[in-house]
């Protein structure tokens, strides 16, 4: 049996109900978890023997602004041991009640929960050190959001030097 | 968005309202007795614009927390907008003491994306030049570190070698470090002709220079005071933190995606994976100096074994058209101006991308929705994920410690920020 | 023996004023140990053995902003980096010079974003331009030497 069923069969055998889907994509498995299942899966994802998924590569957060549910996270799987890669995926219908936190079970995921939440606005449930990580403090929004604005400028060109020159703000001494 | 103008956007703070608004979340355990003191964002030995706030009992270092995103340049969302092909010119900016390992990791994530893979050609180029910005970066980390602990010839030496490293890339990308050289279904072009005898030439001096750094440095009683028993990580610990790359070999585990998880075929090379079991900082110092030799074996390997053939995929759709091509044949041009303005689109789904970057695990992932734009595309990092093990091993260490534990796992600010 | 002879007494020596102070600026510029992002590693390789800055008196970086006559920003500045260098530019005393070294710092560069400010000209005054993605360390020896043309047409006047 592959390590990829072992995976599904393992899971399905605690916690029947906890699997909405399986996808694979590229060779790569994905397994879409019911979000109140999460952690209980990853605890048992980590310390069953036969899997021992030790290693959190990456949490990404995912937006897809039309659909509902907008969010997804990912969690992305390694076992060191079993030499194997897992995609975990829950979807999030409200930010501000993303998916409970991991980082009990990988401590490193305290900071790619933090990353999540300060780019994306995804809310981890028992995660008390988040805040806003890489942009100022009194920043308002979350960047990484499809509905956040690039922020682009008007770059200058010749022809329009002197009018985006006269209200650019340039320092004094 | 308020645009900070001039020096007034800066408070004065007390040092009570200092303590409350430290801006890190840290626990304080005695505000009273113990100094907080906040190290950087502009300091020489964070190695770039890493703030790190101590609690400080007297020397010792009670609590840290880092400070991040001086630097955050807002890669991800810079990227989803632009095509697959100039997006690639971000990741170069990321870690940009090996910019080559970058584009390298975002460029196997579209082409699994896309679903092809690059000729075979291409692929030992791919890992010839992998290889060669593996030893540039720990050129860079070897003479910074060294700097940082006060040995400051090893710096001079270990830019010397490095340049004549840049001027091989620039041979063949017309960069010296941005090179964006990697292109999705190949490289940008094929390698002149003096490349070969220029890295075969590397290869002959290298080993010897080496063995330079390694007389300055491996049994000089300052180096072995300042990093033997600092800044000790256990496996597990180390694991836990998702530590990668040379620092978790430096903890005794042994993992390597190259051999782990092969790509680009580094299953055909015959390289060790150097090991070390006591996780201080002398151990990580060991695992990289041994990387180092182990690279140029893959180069060696590499350069006997470079196979002649295109360095594209004959795909049209992805790969743009020859110059000369364009003079002659319609259909070419047509191809030549989609590609430009359009970009090729990549099938909606989503897949992620490690490979062994000089820092450790580095990896891509891309989300397509079937546009030529990339719907979300985030960076695992290694820095960012050894940044926030470094509380766990500066704790109880002095201050002059902390120093030598941020050099021992090498971050780049530019791929932690993003 | 030899010059002193020919050409008498040389203890006096008469110049400008304004030259000397200019020829002393000139060759003893000392940097702000300052990197930011991508160009920080050329601005050290430029510093390095290779190309060698300190043939224009200015191998001595220094970390601390007030022994520091010349500010390189090497390197994309970011909205919350922004204040800490309009603080350190504060710190230095004068005379000061900035140079903005990369297309970041100086319009900035690819990165046309949220994050970025664009031009480091936005929060201090800037002297010189690098222009280069990032530049080579010939292109700052270069933005160094034009600077160095600048500073030796400062007139006595302007001297703070």
């Amino acid at each position: 049996m592959t390590q990829d069923q072992l995976v599904v069969d393992k899971i399905k055998a605690t916690y029947p109900d906890a699997i909405e889907e399986v996808v694979d994509f590229r060779g790569e498995r994905t397994l879409i978890i019911q979000p109140d299942k999460l952690k209980a899966v990853c605890q048992s994802l980590r310390d069953d023997a036969d899997l021992q998924y030790d290693f959190l590569s990456d949490i990404v957060g995912d937006d897809y602004l039309p659909d509902f549910p907008r969010f997804a996270v990912s969690y992305h799987l390694y076992s060191i041991p079993k030499n194997h890669r897992l995609r975990l995926r829950v979807w999030v219908e409200d930010p501000d009640e993303g998916p409970e936190t991991v980082a009990t079970v990988w401590a490193i995921a305290t900071w790619l929960e933090m990353e999540v939440y300060d780019l994306m606005g995804i809310r981890f449930q028992g995660n008390g050190s988040l805040r806003r990580l890489f942009l100022p403090e009194d920043w308002q929004g979350h960047p990484l959001r499809k509905d956040y604005p690039l922020g682009y400028e008007e770059v200058q060109f010749s022809f329009n030097w002197q009018e985006i020159d006269a209200r650019k703000p340039y320092a004094k001494d | 968005m308020q645009l900070p103008s001039g020096g007034d956007t800066i408070q004065e703070l007390t040092v009570e309202e200092l303590r409350a608004k430290v801006g890190t979340g840290m626990e304080i355990e005695d505000a009273e007795e113990h100094l907080l003191l906040s190290m950087g964002p502009q300091h020489p030995s964070t190695h770039g614009v890493l703030r790190l706030l101590l609690e400080l009992d007297g020397e010792n270092v009670v609590n840290m927390a880092p400070d991040i995103g001086f630097l955050h340049t807002g890669v991800e969302k810079n990227m989803e907008a632009k095509t697959y092909t100039k997006a690639l010119v971000m990741t170069d900016r990321l870690d940009y003491l090996s910019p080559m390992s970058n584009n390298l990791g975002y460029i196997l994530a579209v082409e699994k994306l896309l679903g092809v893979e690059a000729t075979p050609r291409a692929q030992v180029i791919r890992v010839i030049l992998t290889e060669l910005a593996r030893v540039s970066s720990h050129l860079v980390w070897l003479g910074t570190h060294a700097l940082d602990l006060a040995a400051m010839s090893v710096f001079l030496y270990c830019f010397r070698e490095r340049e004549y490293i840049l001027d091989l890339f620039e041979m063949c990308s017309g960069q010296r470090m941005m090179v964006s050289y990697f292109r999705p279904g190949g490289l940008w072009r094929d390698i002149p002709e003096e490349f070969e005898p220029a890295v075969r030439e590397f290869l002959k001096f290298m080993p010897a220079r080496i063995a330079d750094y390694e007389a300055l440095t491996k049994r000089n009683p300052i180096w072995l005071a300042r990093t033997k028993d600092i800044g000790v990580v256990d496996a597990d610990a180390a694991v836990a933190w998702g530590m990668t790359g040379p620092s978790l070999r430096g903890s005794g585990v042994n993992w390597d995606i190259r051999k782990a998880q092969p790509y680009c075929g580094y299953e055909e090379y015959d390289f060790d994976v150097p090991v070390a079991t006591e996780g201080d900082v002398y151990a990580r110092y060991l695992c990289r100096m041994e990387e180092m030799k182990q690279s140029l074996r893959i180069i060696e390997q590499a350069l006997n074994k470079l196979p002649n053939g295109p360095v594209n995929i004959d795909d049209r759709k992805i790969v743009p058209p020859p110059r000369a091509e364009l003079g002659r044949s319609m259909e070419a041009v047509i191809h030549h101006f989609k590609l430009w303005t359009e970009g090729f689109t990549a099938p909606a789904g989503y897949v992620y991308q490690s490979i062994e970057s000089p820092r450790g695990e580095f990896a891509c992932y891309l989300r397509g929705d079937g546009g030529p734009k990339p719907a979300r595309c985030h960076f695992r990092t290694p820095s960012y994920v050894h940044l926030a093990s470094l509380p766990h091993m500066s704790k109880g260490r002095f201050v002059a410690d902390v120093v030598s534990i941020i050099g021992s796992v090498d971050i780049v600010l530019g791929e932690i920020d993003r | 023996m030899g010059i002193e002879q020919k050409l008498g007494d040389m203890g006096v020596v008469t110049h400008r004023l304004e030259d000397l102070v200019n020829w002393g600026r000139t060759n003893a510029m000392w940097p702000l140990l300052f990197g930011l992002a991508c160009c920080a590693i050329e601005m050290m390789g430029s510093q390095a053995s290779h190309f060698d800055a300190s043939r224009f008196g200015m191998e001595l970086n220094r970390p601390s902003p007030r022994q520091a006559d010349l500010m390189i920003v090497a390197g994309r500045v970011s909205r919350k980096m922004a204040p800490v260098v309009r603080r350190l530019y504060d710190q230095m005393p004068e005379p000061k010079w900035v140079i903005a070294m990369g297309d970041c710092a100086s319009c900035g560069g690819i990165f046309n974003n949220y994050a970025i400010v664009q031009g480091v000209d936005e929060i201090v005054p800037v002297d010189v331009y690098v222009a280069g993605c990032p530049p080579r360390p010939e292109a700052l020896i270069n933005g160094i030497m034009t600077l160095h043309e600048k500073v030796r047409g400062e007139k006595l006047t302007k001297y703070a």
